[in-house]
């Protein structure tokens, strides 16, 4: 492989990546709060058609991005409603909302097929963009989401493992009767990392609509739900992790694409199925192990706090 | 003799709180489904008179009715037969397409075949083809190496491509056709149809599998042993029931079952294999199954309800222009009234 390539693979992965460790950091943070939410998909694509809905009609993806963001949060409080306040079992209710998100997405983004946007701007910092091994690539040449993307990881993680309220969170994952006697608000501290994980959700979508593709097609996430929930598993729930896990499967999205841009001999259908094999080999490799680092209640429904 | 009467009462109980569930929840997909259409400024009385018209109104409505219902009450035995040991399988999609690519293999495998030996041939294809999809997630899981929800969902996405290879490549029409689509299969791979309808021999298929699913949860060892192990698997260990041998053999009947689904759509309802062979049937499965608690009679019901539904997803696209997923809308909506009125539902689909 040649450096140019290698350095295309790279940014390829760097640009892909992106909505992966953002969805994957939003699922983390719910995670611990010990609830499993398989709804994420129906999160990303509402945030993806959401976010270019609005960018079409306001002409600002910014725009766009913070709706995207509110309309992922709105999405988890309703997730948050059933199993949190109504106590509904977790597995239903995340099939419940990827199917409401399936739908919701295909009805908000229908008159928008089709659509011209202006994506989120992106840009190169001027010292790197003289470089000449950069020059060729796109590397480097990101939009604000991409860049903060690893901040954000590491903001995650502080606030999981260095501040209160992140205690109070791990300590609803891990016992959630611990939690309530030492007098934290286990519903509250649940439907907060929900908010939030909600949020970043949305920015996972929209940084597929409004970055990636500027485009809006029904079902455009296709499975980057899925594949984040096992990159949660993949990371042991550490977001520092998830990093790493976002860039390799970013870099497997990317590899796909320049192999077909290469004109590759393999089929594209063929190649569209690396993520997801990938995905089964990474979580049959790491994910037996790994259990013990879950958290202790993830999936399990606290009744004692009402 | 009083300990009958009181059984007989049970049930009698039983069926009638079956019948007040299925009146709410139509009530309440009615109402969505309104609803949704005032939000995209349509008339809801005229969808509604459209989907009536389309389905219940005529016999050619009825007899559509029953070929939704073929797919969709294989792909609900396929989540409920593994759900009674708790599995959660959500792979019925993925494993139908592995059914219809399987059945078309065989069919393309033995062109000259006479019927009495191609159909019952593509029939086992199809159902290899699907059980052999949720055989690797029955396994992952028996060897607690990978979780079979996220399995199932992830292989959702590869049979598919599978499928959308072969059609695009190999088995390619050589035909003009404006779609990518293989060649038509021979006459003898074909599912017969009853009555000039579109209803075919796949209707008896699900219809058996239902049997079969009644008969071995209510009648057999293995039901028993299965539920023993949905009850509490560490017991059932111990009583030495094979707990790995069910939970993928399980998965592997389940699966065959959706794969049948596929066949039949292939064989009884497009006669050749195309990209677009299911809208979400086995999803729409898995809420059957789901809605229904795993009762026999619920699914019967459940799956004829939700052909209503999908009908009226048609009517969405159709005549109200609006895109057929959201229908989707209609479904979650359901789920979230059931979910949000029975708090404590276990984790049995």
């Amino acid at each position: 492989m040649t450096t140019p390539l290698l350095l295309g693979l790279l940014a390829g992965a760097i640009l892909s990546g992106t909505s992966l460790l953002y969805a994957t950091l939003g699922e983390t943070l719910v995670e611990r709060s010990g609830i499993v939410n398989l709804g994420l998909e129906g999160v990303l694509l509402v945030g993806a058609s959401v976010g270019f809905a609005i960018t079409a009609i306001s002409g600002n993806a910014w725009f766009g991005l913070m709706a995207a963001a509110a309309a992922g949060a709105l999405m988890n409080s309703l997730f948050g409603w059933l199993v949190v306040t109504r106590k509904a079992n977790q597995l239903a209710s995340g099939l419940a909302m990827m199917f409401f998100g399936f739908g919701a997405s295909a009805l908000i983004g229908a008159p928008y097929v089709g659509a011209i946007i202006t994506g989120l701007p992106k840009w190169r910092p001027v010292w790197l963009a003289d470089l000449d091994w950069v020059k060729s690539t796109t590397l480097f040449n990101y939009d604000l989401l991409t860049w903060l993307a690893v901040p954000v990881a590491i903001l995650v993680w502080w606030i999981l493992f260095a501040t209160r309220w992140g205690l109070g969170v791990r300590a609803v994952g891990e016992m959630p009767a611990a939690a309530f006697a030492a007098g934290r608000n286990t519903a509250r501290l649940q439907y907060q990392a929900l908010l939030y994980g909600g949020a970043l959700g949305g920015l996972a979508g929209a940084h597929l609509s409004l970055s990636l593709t500027l485009t809006w097609a029904e079902y455009m996430t296709a499975g980057r739900g899925f594949i984040a929930i096992a990159l949660v598993i993949f990371s042991k729930w550490n977001p520092l992790r998830a990093i790493a896990g976002a860039l390799l499967f970013g870099g497997a999205e990317a590899m796909e694409l320049q192999l077909q841009a290469r004109g590759s001999p393999i089929s594209p259908f063929v190649l569209g199925m690396l993520p997801y094999l990938l995905t089964l080999v990474v979580l049959l490799a790491w994910g037996g192990s790994r259990r013990l680092a879950a958290p202790a209640s993830l999936g399990r429904t606290f009744y004692g706090a009402n | 003799m009083s300990e009958t009467a009181t059984i007989i009462s049970l049930r009698g109980s039983r069926a009638m709180h079956a019948l007040i569930r299925f009146i709410g929840i139509s009530a309440v997909a009615l109402s969505v489904f309104g609803l949704i259409l005032l939000a995209a400024g349509k008339s809801p009385l005229s969808a509604y008179a459209d989907t009536f018209r389309n389905t219940l109104a005529s016999a050619y409505g009825i007899s559509e009715l029953l070929v939704r219902m073929t797919p969709l009450l294989l792909a609900a035995v396929a989540v409920a037969l593994p759900a009674r040991l708790g599995l959660i399988n959500v792979g019925g999609e993925g494993q139908l397409y592995m059914g219809a690519f399987f059945a078309s293999w065989g069919a393309f495998l033995f062109p000259n075949a006479p019927a009495w030996l191609l159909l019952p041939f593509v029939t086992l294809m199809g159902f290899l083809g699907g059980a052999m999809w949720a055989v690797i997630p029955g396994i992952l899981r028996a060897r607690r190496l990978v979780n079979e929800t996220v399995a199932t969902l992830l292989l959702n996405y590869v049979s598919p491509l599978i499928v959308s290879y072969f059609v695009f490549g190999p088995w390619r029409t050589t035909e003009n056709s404006a779609y990518p689509e293989t060649g038509v299969y021979p006459d003898a791979a074909l599912l017969p149809s009853f009555f000039g309808t579109r209803v075919h021999a796949g209707l008896l298929i699900s219809l058996a599998a239902l049997a079969v699913y009644w008969l071995d949860i209510e009648k057999t060892r293995w039901g028993l042993q299965m539920r023993a192990i949905g009850g509490n698997s560490g017991a059932a260990q111990r009583l030495g029931i094979p707990v790995p041998f069910w939970i993928v053999t399980a998965m592997a009947i389940g699966g065959g079952f959706a794969g049948l689904a596929g066949m039949g759509e292939a064989m009884g309802i497009a006669g050749r294999l195309r990209e677009s062979l299911s809208p979400g049937y086995g999803y729409t499965g898995f809420l059957i199954a789901w809605l229904a608690g795993g009762r026999p009679l619920g699914i019967l019901f459940m799956a004829f309800l939700f052909a209503i539904i999908t009908s009226a997803g048609d009517t969405l696209q159709i005549s109200q222009g609006l895109p057929y997923a959201a229908v989707n809308i209609l479904l979650a909506a359901i789920l979230f009234v059931v979910l949000a009125r029975r708090p404590s539902a276990g984790t049995h689909p």
